[in-house]
């Protein structure tokens, strides 16, 4: 930057026709005009974020503790007082669940795809096609789960519910932990096989510990995104109004009782709804920075 | 020495057991790889499979008409249930195209700020602003979008409603505004602030993968900093560019929880963008529990399987414009 704009004492040598105010006033003001506005959208950008995270606070911490984070939902939804405990511990069951269908398989599909596939037709045909899973609506993912799952079993439930997310997460798991794959230097490999490794034994012993810490902050953030999906729960998981620790007969989970209570035009509901949004987004937040933590702490440089 | 020429020769060649765990692990990754693939097939055939009662019931009805009756409306009578979606196609492409109106100029500008403007500092602090951005669940902002943002919104549309209520084409288009503030426009302001985030982060790989010389090249011509974007940056990045929006296009479409909340659940096609509408994932979610005579629930699957094949080829037309643009940028920039 210094180069563009000289001190005061230097200004004076820098000839007369290269001054900034040389350029025709039509150059100037665009250009001004053009700062200004990417410095706005940013704004803008910034705003949004910070109103619904003032309303989340100031509306969900009014209600929000821990008879709140336990009770029964009441059944119903102009009734006073109750919680969203059996959302709450949907929600662990319900993610922790899917998470761990997806990650396992994911890791062992980014292993594919960077240890064995590389480049060969098959690799690029599973990469572009994760690609275009990672764009297939939550709510195509929970029709798929209804059909597949709840049409054949004959329950909804939150196995079900652990499935549609499973899917949704699986296409992201599998990109990130091959980007981090992608990061191991060919040096450790050609080490360990020189060493007399097999390749199933270098990857799982040497390649996939230096790469563990990027893998699980992408796995933390693919949970994280996963646990705020509403759509597949609404369509697979059911409802209970009771705690529920087991994945059967009948979940519920914090964004199914977010969108039940939302549109509901007694006050207590918008309040519940509040209190669950105010839940949600500790839960997803707190992932989150743990996962972006772990990145920044533990990552491989790149080479 | 002795010992070792005394030790049995080891044939490194010979098949062991380590080749069987080497198979073995092979074939486990190539399952899990191909579980993507599979997956997306299944997709495709079981929703087609169940979609098609009421494809074949109302034919070509279900792209044409815009009647939604899902309950037999004269019980055993001559009259069936109708299940037509062009309202909710047409919900569906208005709410899209009204997010992207919002939300394309302003990814663009963070992501120019982020690559050509922004001190380092504030560079780091704004990526994670929009990093928390996209990790709000939609849910969340459905519930904002619904008791905060529409009823706020009511006085500014009948504030443009009174302004332009009169001008001729624009008249019709911003007409008389909801009561209740959930419109198209609510639900694409809404859904323009969930795809802010993926726009801007491809635009500024693409814009990080402009060559510096390039850049250079422009100051030492005189350029300003906004001609060298519009001379350097932008002929480079157009592809991509395009491409990023492809893909919020595709997310905005595949948009459910907080569309569905914030729309107003009315099945017309009206010109009208601060009127109540309905789109194809969020008719999904409403009508689940109560889905009507059959085929009413394989009506909605209907719906589900329209979405798919509409985001499923933005999608692919979107990847491939982005990594053809990316090869193309590499090679120039070696």
């Amino acid at each position: 930057m210094t180069t563009f704009a000289p001190a005061e004492s230097e200004r004076e040598s820098v000839p007369t026709g290269l001054r900034r105010l040389s350029l025709s006033r039509r150059r100037r003001v665009t250009d001004a005009v053009a700062k200004v506005l990417m410095w706005l959208s940013l704004v803008i950008a910034v705003v949004p974020l910070g109103l619904v995270t003032y309303y989340v606070i100031i509306k969900g911490a009014g209600i929000l503790s821990w008879e709140f984070l336990t009770e029964r939902i009441p059944r119903q939804a102009q009734t006073e007082g109750g919680g969203v405990g059996p959302a709450v511990v949907g929600t662990i069951l319900i993610t922790g669940m899917a998470a761990l269908i997806s990650i396992p398989l994911g890791v062992l599909g980014a292993i594919f795809l960077n240890e064995y596939g590389k480049q060969s037709a098959l690799a690029r045909t599973i990469r572009t096609m994760s690609d275009v899973m990672t764009g297939v609506p939550s709510v195509v993912m929970g029709l798929f789960v209804y059909i597949a799952f709840v049409l054949l079993t004959g329950e909804q439930n939150g196995l079900a519910g652990a499935l549609a997310l499973a899917c949704l997460m699986l296409p992201v798991v599998i990109r990130t932990s091959e980007e981090m794959l992608r990061l191991v230097p060919d040096e450790l490999r050609q080490a360990s096989l020189a060493l007399g490794a097999r390749k199933w034994k270098t990857t799982v012993s040497v390649v996939l510990p230096a790469a563990i810490s990027g893998i699980t902050s992408g796995a933390l953030l693919a949970i994280a995104r996963a646990a705020g999906e509403t759509a597949p729960i609404v369509l697979v998981v059911g409802l209970t109004y009771r705690v529920n620790w087991s994945l059967f007969d009948g979940n519920t989970a914090l964004p199914a009782q977010i969108f039940r209570n939302a549109s509901e035009p007694f006050p207590a509901a918008v309040d519940r709804a509040w209190g669950a949004a105010l839940t949600l987004v500790a839960i997803v937040l707190i992932t989150t920075l743990i996962g972006r933590f772990i990145a920044n702490r533990f990552a491989i440089k790149e080479r | 020495m002795t010992q070792t020429t005394e030790r049995p020769a080891v044939n490194l060649t010979q098949k062991g057991r380590g080749v069987v765990a080497d198979r073995t692990f092979w074939i486990i990754s190539l399952v899990s790889g191909l579980l993507v693939l599979a997956v997306l097939a299944l997709i495709l055939f079981t929703t087609l499979r169940e979609a098609w009662p009421a494809l074949s019931y109302s034919g070509t009805d279900f792209f044409t008409s815009s009647t939604w009756v899902p309950n037999d409306p004269d019980g055993d009578g001559p009259l069936g249930p109708q299940f037509g979606a062009l309202a909710f196609i047409y919900g569906t492409v208005v709410v899209s195209l009204i997010s992207l109106i919002f939300a394309v100029p302003i990814s663009i500008g963070i992501a120019l700020f982020l690559t050509e403007l922004a001190p380092r500092r504030l560079r780091a602090a704004a990526v994670t602003v929009i990093d928390l951005l996209a990790s709000v669940p939609s849910v969340v902002f459905g519930l904002w979008g619904i008791i905060v943002v529409g009823p706020a919104l009511v006085k500014v549309f009948s504030w443009f409603h009174h302004v332009f209520g009169g001008v001729p084409v624009i008249g019709s288009v911003v007409g008389e505004p909801a009561s209740s503030g959930r419109t198209f426009t609510t639900a694409g302001i809404i859904v323009a602030i969930m795809i802010v985030p993926i726009i801007t982060s491809i635009t500024r790989e693409i814009f990080a993968t402009v060559p510096e010389s390039e850049k250079h090249a422009a100051f030492a011509l005189g350029a300003t900093r906004w001609e060298m974007i519009r001379g350097a940056v932008f002929p480079h990045s157009f592809g991509g560019m395009v491409g990023a929006i492809m893909l919020g296009l595709g997310r905005a479409m595949g948009e459910t929880i907080a569309v569905s909340l914030t729309i107003g659940a009315a099945t017309q096609i009206v010109p009208n963008i601060f009127a109540s509408g309905n789109a194809l994932p969020a008719v999904i979610v409403q009508n689940w529990g109560d889905p009507g005579v059959p085929p009413g629930r394989s009506a909605l699957i209907a719906c589900g399987v329209v979405l798919f094949a509409i985001t499923i080829i933005i999608n692919y037309a979107a990847r491939i414009v982005v990594r053809r643009a990316e090869i193309r940028m590499k090679g120039a920039a070696a």
